[in-house]
């Protein structure tokens, strides 16, 4: 989860009469994009290698130029104009070759001798306070130019701190900050998860719809935060209490009659699946493909650094607030009657009830509340990467990584289970490209199921 | 509302493209779920690995469709036997949790930038198997008054539900074989199984394998109609595309899941059409659904049949109830 600060497109002033695409370092949404992008690139590099002799006569043919504009997204999604930058190239030696400050208009000019390779620096002193380069290492790009040529720098800058930061030399300077996302992104996956191995524990179904019911909780508070026009702070509990009186309905209405028709559990599984779908996609038709981001808290600037950490003051309410929610929730299962009931009903449904637990009763608690829990996971999922159709079935894969680990049904497990993953899921970047990191959940799942079945706290038994 | 053209699409939508591929992999599912009990939600990832192995194999390293799809079904037969290897030991909902996951994450990789030089990346493979289509013996269209289909849409017909039949003929053979009489018995009563000797858990394996294959050999298809590949046609509906034709055809039967991916194609077709002439004609107003709207309409009818199918009528239109009533293990 790579932060919520926007990036900034740093747009071509003129149209230019290069024939070279920018370079354009990829983010995410791009990736379209630079998939076009490194194929026009290739072509361009094939016609390259098929007129050698015409490229080198045109050393002499004149002087090229490379163009930009340093600007950054605004908060309403404008482009604000950066004045007084610095951009120096210097040829691949190191030679300087010519400065230049950018405009008011944000743009600025740099006149190069001929064909070469460059290297062109941001200097990130020159930056105003407030905005950054997207990375310390995009402040630096190494382009060759061919003569007459005329080519567009593009330096990412962003409000408040940058965040992605370099791989390679570095990766042991990440382990705390990847580290601190992976617990806050467990935390997340934890809470999301509480309800779908309660769930199993109590009824033995395998929700496949649960990541809607994290989805539905995010979409009520952006419905409440952004539509009705409430603060998040007012918008939030609203919307976690509505998805509880919605979960425990949803049980009550529609799975409680299911179970006293005696449908098997297979085919409940099945039914949660086509519910998924139906829910998943009334998601997209009313919300539509856009994520969006709350009214509150969208874009924090003032960071925290804390031990080479760096976060912005969400990020420690959102850990403050799910360890104090899933301490209440743990203290509750030990503690309350409700919570020993609840754990009794999953050790073994027959015998609590027959020791006069309402089975029906605590079924329908866990309903509620671990809906409740997801709806607040999937607020601060949205909160940490905006609201999305599909934020929570994205993070179903994860939440079943993380309730199989700890031991499916099991009260505890599913706490720690899911820290544990988040952890990896976030870490496994040092060592493999972010867009596939949940891969490393998925290694995780199979591994815990090879090992050890029952997962960390799940007790020995046969399961097969 | 133009009724002609909804009548017409909705008719070839019943035998074109998606009806073959969705049968081929409803076919397979049908092995996995109808006769094993085994539950693989992640066929996507099978129909995936047929389509990006032949796709490969093809662009990438210029083989010809045979051998490429032959490489393409390996690859199946290798994903089955990775995902079986630690859910099938275990109770079913494993597998499920294992193969959905699977099925996405191979989504994920093929479309990654990473590999996008062998797989093409979100924009997938094009110019695949230009042969299938220039070996095409049918030189002319066929216009039956109310459908027509061009010599290229009969070509593949013939080659697709030639491809069909052949896989409902091997289902039938082999669930009719003391091989089948063991997935059945593993689909009434795992534990009984075992106490006869059998090892269970083998048997699943060459159950998930074969339905992968036939999942695959889906895949294949796609490729070849289309001769492109796509990462994001494999993503999770695609499964259940699949799972809702079986199951509406009826599980457990040679024929059930050929009758409903024709079915189910049909209905899809005919409310998209429908809805689109709807919007085009003003019966729908545009605050209430617009054309991409439209489009997602299709899922909800999917998830919302597969549920209630799996509530009021397991057994689909074909299916003996008593055969497709799963117990819990």
């Amino acid at each position: 989860m790579s932060g919520t600060a926007r990036i900034a497109g740093v747009s071509a002033v003129t149209r230019s009469v290069a024939y070279d695409p920018p370079i354009v370092p990829a983010r995410p949404t791009q990736r379209r994009l630079l998939t076009l992008l490194l194929a026009a690139l290739a072509a361009l590099g094939l016609a390259g290698v098929l007129a050698p002799a015409a490229a080198a006569q045109q050393t002499e043919g004149g002087e090229a130029e490379a163009v930009g504009t340093i600007d950054y997204e605004g908060e309403d999604g404008e482009d604000v104009p950066v004045a007084g930058v610095e951009i120096t190239a210097s040829t691949a030696d190191g030679e300087e070759i010519d400065t230049a400050t950018t405009g008011d208009d944000g743009t600025f000019v740099l006149s190069l001798p001929g064909a070469g390779d460059y290297v062109f620096v941001l200097d990130p002193d020159t930056l105003p306070d407030g905005v950054s380069l997207r990375s310390e290492e995009r402040g630096t790009l190494e382009l060759s130019m061919n003569a007459g040529q005329r080519r567009n720098l593009l330096f990412p800058i962003v409000e408040g701190e940058g965040v992605e930061r370099s791989s390679g030399s570095t990766k042991i300077a990440q382990v705390p900050q990847l580290a601190f996302e992976g617990f806050k992104f467990g935390l997340i996956i934890a809470m999301s998860a509480v309800g779908l191995s309660l769930i199993y524990g109590t009824t033995g179904l395998v929700n496949f719809a649960h990541g809607e019911v994290v989805t539905f909780g995010a979409l009520l508070a952006y419905l409440f935060n952004v539509t009705f026009g409430l603060h998040l702070l007012i918008a939030g509990p609203i919307a976690v209490l509505l998805a509880g009186v919605f979960g425990g309905g949803f049980d009550r209405g529609f799975w409680r009659p299911l179970r006293n028709r005696g449908t098997s559990l297979i085919a409940m599984l099945v039914v949660s699946i086509g519910l998924s779908l139906v829910l998943r996609y009334l998601f997209l038709y009313q919300f539509g493909g856009r994520t969006r981001p709350f009214d509150q808290y969208a874009i924090q600037t003032d960071t925290i650094e804390f031990l080479n950490i760096t976060m912005v003051r969400k990020d420690i309410w959102i850990v403050v607030v799910s360890i104090i929610l899933l301490v209440l929730v743990a203290l509750a299962l030990g503690g309350t009657r409700i919570g020993k009931a609840t754990r009794a009903v999953a050790d073994n449904r027959d015998l609590a009830e027959s020791s006069g637990i309402d089975v029906e009763k605590v079924i329908l608690v866990v309903w509620a509340v671990g809906s409740a829990l997801a709806a607040v996971g999937g607020i601060f999922l949205g909160l940490t990467e905006q609201v999305s159709w599909q934020g929570g079935f994205q993070l179903l894969l994860l939440m079943f990584a993380g309730v199989t680990l700890g031991g499916l049904g099991t009260a505890y497990g599913a706490l720690v289970g899911s820290i544990i993953v988040g952890l990896a899921v976030q870490l496994s970047t040092l060592v493999i490209s972010s867009e596939l990191k949940n891969v490393a959940a998925l290694l995780i799942l199979a591994f815990i199921l090879l090992v050890r079945p029952q997962g960390i706290l799940g007790r020995k038994e046969r399961v097969g | 509302m133009n009724w002609s053209i909804i009548i017409e699409s909705t008719l070839e939508a019943m035998v074109t493209k998606n009806a073959v591929v969705f049968a081929l992999a409803a076919i397979g599912l049908n092995i996995h779920y109808g006769y094993t009990g085994l539950l693989n939600f992640g066929q996507a990832g099978f129909m995936a690995a047929g389509a990006y192995g032949t796709g490969i194999a093809i662009t990438q390293w210029g083989w010809t469709i045979g051998p490429a799809a032959v490489f393409g079904i390996v690859l199946s037969v290798l994903l089955a036997f990775f995902l079986g290897l630690p859910t099938l030991r275990l109770r079913a909902d494993y597998l499920a949790i294992v193969t959905i996951a699977a099925a996405e994450i191979i989504r994920r990789i093929v479309k990654s930038t990473q590999y996008s030089e062998v797989t093409g990346g979100s924009g997938g493979l094009n110019g695949i198997g230009r042969g299938f289509y220039d070996n095409n013996p049918i030189d002319s269209g066929l216009d039956l008054g109310i459908v027509s289909f061009s010599e290229r849409e009969l070509w593949f017909m013939v080659v697709g539900w030639g491809v069909v039949v052949l896989c409902m003929v091997l289902t039938y053979l082999l669930v009719r074989s003391p091989w089948g009489r063991v997935l059945k018995a593993i689909r009434e009563d795992e534990d009984a199984v075992r106490s006869l000797g059998k090892n269970v858990t083998w048997y699943k394996m060459q159950s998930l394998i074969l339905g992968g294959a036939f999942g695959a050999l889906g895949g294949i298809m796609l490729t070849l109609e289309q001769q492109s590949v796509q990462p994001d046609q494999f993503f999770t509906p695609t499964t259940f595309f699949a799972f809702t034709a079986l199951i509406l055809g009826g599980a457990g039967r040679v024929f059930g899941p050929v009758v409903g991916s024709m079915l189910f194609w049909g209905i899809i077709q005919f409310t998209d059409v429908s809805l689109r002439q709807a919007i085009a004609n003003d019966y729908i107003p545009t605050w209430l659904m617009d054309g991409v709207q439209a489009g997602q309409v299709r899922f909800i009818i999917a998830g919302g049949l597969l549920a209630a199918l799996m509530i009021f009528r397991q057994q689909g239109l074909f299916g003996n109830k008593r055969e497709v009533a799963l117990d819990d293990h």
